[in-house]
């Protein structure tokens, strides 16, 4: 393996890419006609999100009583599905902010589609929010309008304030962090347009960039500080998403460990939402040179290790519910894996603690088939620690006669088939008009992380290249 | 500023790497040639020092939009829990900072992130309706550009031509704005 940077490191760019074939890798999808499979797919979530938006119509239009809810549970599929997509959202801005930070070069072949589902999957989640209110057009109470608009001012020590805040920086930032992102390869795909049409359209979303020198330290600068600014905005936002549960009285929510095992969970779950979305996409696109197996095998490192923490944190949970020597607590503990909802449980226990350690195993880990085996598995977890955590606490009351079960009903199900359709008609949108691979940033790691380089890359010679000093480092 | 009002007869360099660019940056300026600007697909680290760009101050400006962020929540949450309709929810003080750390940070970073990103934005003048001034199409795909604008040079157009090309320049070509 030539390697020009260390032989020690395995390359992340392959297939000897100079900068030209990275444009147009990267531009042909964009450039060319839709494929038959995007096609086929698109039109298939178009139809589901058909179906979705009426039955969320017809959620508002008759109450929330088309859903199972009832006196005892009263938050069930709804805060689940609004609490799993958040979850999701966190895997964007955590490889493009904090993998900026520390330096993992692998995160510029990813980031781009992972900010992108971020924010999609926040959108998903927010159309949780709005449902559950039952009344939408009533939705602008949540935020702090003075008393004459027909509620009081809202309550600033409730953290479902704090959520409203959170939610929606965290969907306002990760957006502008993305945009920018994408300003250089609007640019590049506008200088490229054939047609008058998407030379308008690109030129005017490309803001008139040119890439000149002053331009990008700047635009490095910023990239810096929203980095800085993203990394604790993330954490916050499943921080104060579990306080919605931590700050009650209820056994099962009422524990100080939420904050850091929601985080944990957030980007465990995240990052399998990656997985899937990124080995379809380096197949149906043609970028497994830029999408290689290092990408997946690091990502499913990053699932190992946050998926042991959610494991840690469950047992902890359960010690602490037994140590305490509260009854209620033990109950609501000994109840979620023995009760009516044991198979809820061991279904979450199963999916998000035992197998992804199968990870350990190398080959298991550098494997396609079981990398998106076990990514739907991890979500599917997921999926159920919310529900888990949300209905198994609720549905033994105080008192006996007031204990329920939640039956899901059609309208359970339809609306949160809705937020699928929502989200992958918005993510093939963006796989087809916009490049899914951050094509300035890949470029400035194809000499430090090729496989081979190319002679067309550069002039100067490889002898010369190595003995540079500043060639091999990242000089700030 | 100054590549947002170009005009007139540029002389413009095309090299085909970035490392060959930076070293002759250095050469040209040596040389006695005042560069103009250089264009490239991606950041070169380094390159802005070389040409002498002043540092970027969009931290500064980022600071005081995180600041006035910082303020719009404390003086919301004093004002409308405790002053306009002052409420005691949980048994705790009508005015309690710590329960506001959560808005509070929320407002700082968001306002901190779009006050910057706007003055990046107009620092580069930068919009929708901005039209590009490209010296070489192929600088957002594999080139790099170097611009002299050949009134703010006293050599003589053959000579800076010589210099670009000695500095490893693969073609020099003439832009007119």
């Amino acid at each position: 393996m030539s390697h020009v940077t260390s032989a020690v490191r395995t390359p992340l760019i392959t297939g000897g890419k100079t900068y030209a074939d990275v444009t147009e890798d990267i531009s042909r999808q964009v450039e060319g006609r839709p494929t038959r499979e995007w096609t086929i797919a698109f039109t298939i979530s178009v139809i589901v999100l058909i179906y979705g938006t009426a039955c969320v119509f017809w959620t508002w239009w008759e109450g929330l009583g088309v859903w199972g809810l009832n006196k005892t549970v009263g938050w069930a599929w709804d805060i689940t599905n609004f609490v799993w997509w958040v979850g999701i959202g966190h895997a964007g801005t955590l490889i493009s902010a904090i993998l900026l930070l520390f330096r993992q070069k692998w995160r510029t072949a990813v980031n781009r589609a992972a900010e992108a589902m971020t924010i999609f999957a926040v959108i998903c989640a927010a159309s949780f929010i709005l449902m559950h209110m039952g009344r939408p057009w009533l939705a602008y109470w949540a935020l702090p309008l003075p008393n004459t608009f027909g509620s009081l001012w809202v309550n600033f020590k409730s953290p479902l304030v704090w959520d409203v805040f959170a939610i929606s920086t965290y969907f306002t930032v990760s957006l502008v962090f993305w945009y920018m992102g994408l300003l250089p390869d609007l640019a590049t795909i506008r200088d490229r347009a054939r047609s008058k049409v998407s030379r308008y359209i690109y030129g005017a979303f490309s803001l008139g960039w040119n890439g000149s020198a002053k331009t990008w330290a700047r635009y490095e600068y910023m990239s810096l500080i929203l980095a800085g600014l993203s990394t604790p905005l993330v954490l916050s936002v499943h921080t104060i998403v579990s306080m919605d549960f931590a700050t009650s009285v209820i056994p099962g929510w009422h524990t100080t460990i939420f904050p850091p095992y929601f985080v944990a969970g957030a980007i465990f779950s995240g990052f399998a939402m990656v997985q899937n979305l990124m080995l379809i996409i380096r197949v149906v696109f043609k970028l497994e040179d830029y999408i290689t197996v290092e990408h997946i095998e690091s990502m499913n490192k990053v699932i190992t290790l946050t998926g042991s923490i959610v494991g840690v944190a469950y047992l902890t949970e359960f010690f602490i519910a037994w140590y305490s020597g509260v009854e209620f607590e033990s109950y609501a503990f000994i109840n979620r894996a023995t009760g009516p909802y044991w198979w809820a449980y061991w279904a979450m226990m199963t999916c998000n603690v035992i197998s992804p350690q199968l990870f350990w195993s190398r080959a298991i880990r550098r494997s396609v088939v079981w990398t998106f085996t076990l990514s739907v598995v991890v979500n599917i977890g997921m999926w159920f620690e919310r529900f888990v955590i949300i209905v198994t606490s609720l549905h033994r009351d105080y008192l006996p006669s007031s204990w329920a079960m939640f039956h899901p009903t059609l309208f359970d199900i339809s609306d949160y088939i809705f937020s699928f359709g929502l989200f992958f008609t918005l993510f093939l949108l963006f796989a087809k008009f916009l490049p899914v691979v951050n094509m300035a940033e890949v470029k400035t790691i194809i000499k430090s992380s090729s496989e081979k380089l190319p002679v067309s890359v550069s002039g100067v010679a490889k002898g010369e290249r190595v003995a540079n000093p500043t060639f091999n480092k990242d000089v700030d | 500023m100054s590549d947002v009002n170009g005009s007139g007869k540029f002389l413009v360099g095309i090299y085909d790497d970035d490392d060959v660019v930076l070293k002759a940056v250095r050469d040209v300026k040596k040389a006695g040639v005042r560069i103009h600007e250089v264009y490239s697909p991606f950041p070169i680290h380094g390159l802005d020092v070389a040409l002498g760009h002043p540092r970027s101050r969009l931290g500064i400006a980022a600071f005081l939009f995180g600041l006035s962020g910082t303020l719009t929540a404390l003086t919301l949450t004093a004002y409308t829990e405790s002053f306009d309709w002052p409420m005691i929810v949980g048994g705790k003080d009508s005015y309690s900072p710590v329960v506001y750390v959560p808005v509070i940070f929320e407002l700082t970073v968001l306002f901190c992130a779009l006050g910057m990103v706007g003055t990046f934005l107009v620092s580069n003048g930068l919009g929708p309706t901005v039209k590009p001034l490209m010296y070489d199409l192929r600088t957002t795909d594999n080139k790099f550009a170097m611009a002299i604008d050949l009134s703010k040079n006293n050599l003589v157009e053959g000579d800076i031509e010589q210099i670009l090309k000695n500095s490893g320049a693969a073609e020099v070509n003439v832009k007119q704005f």
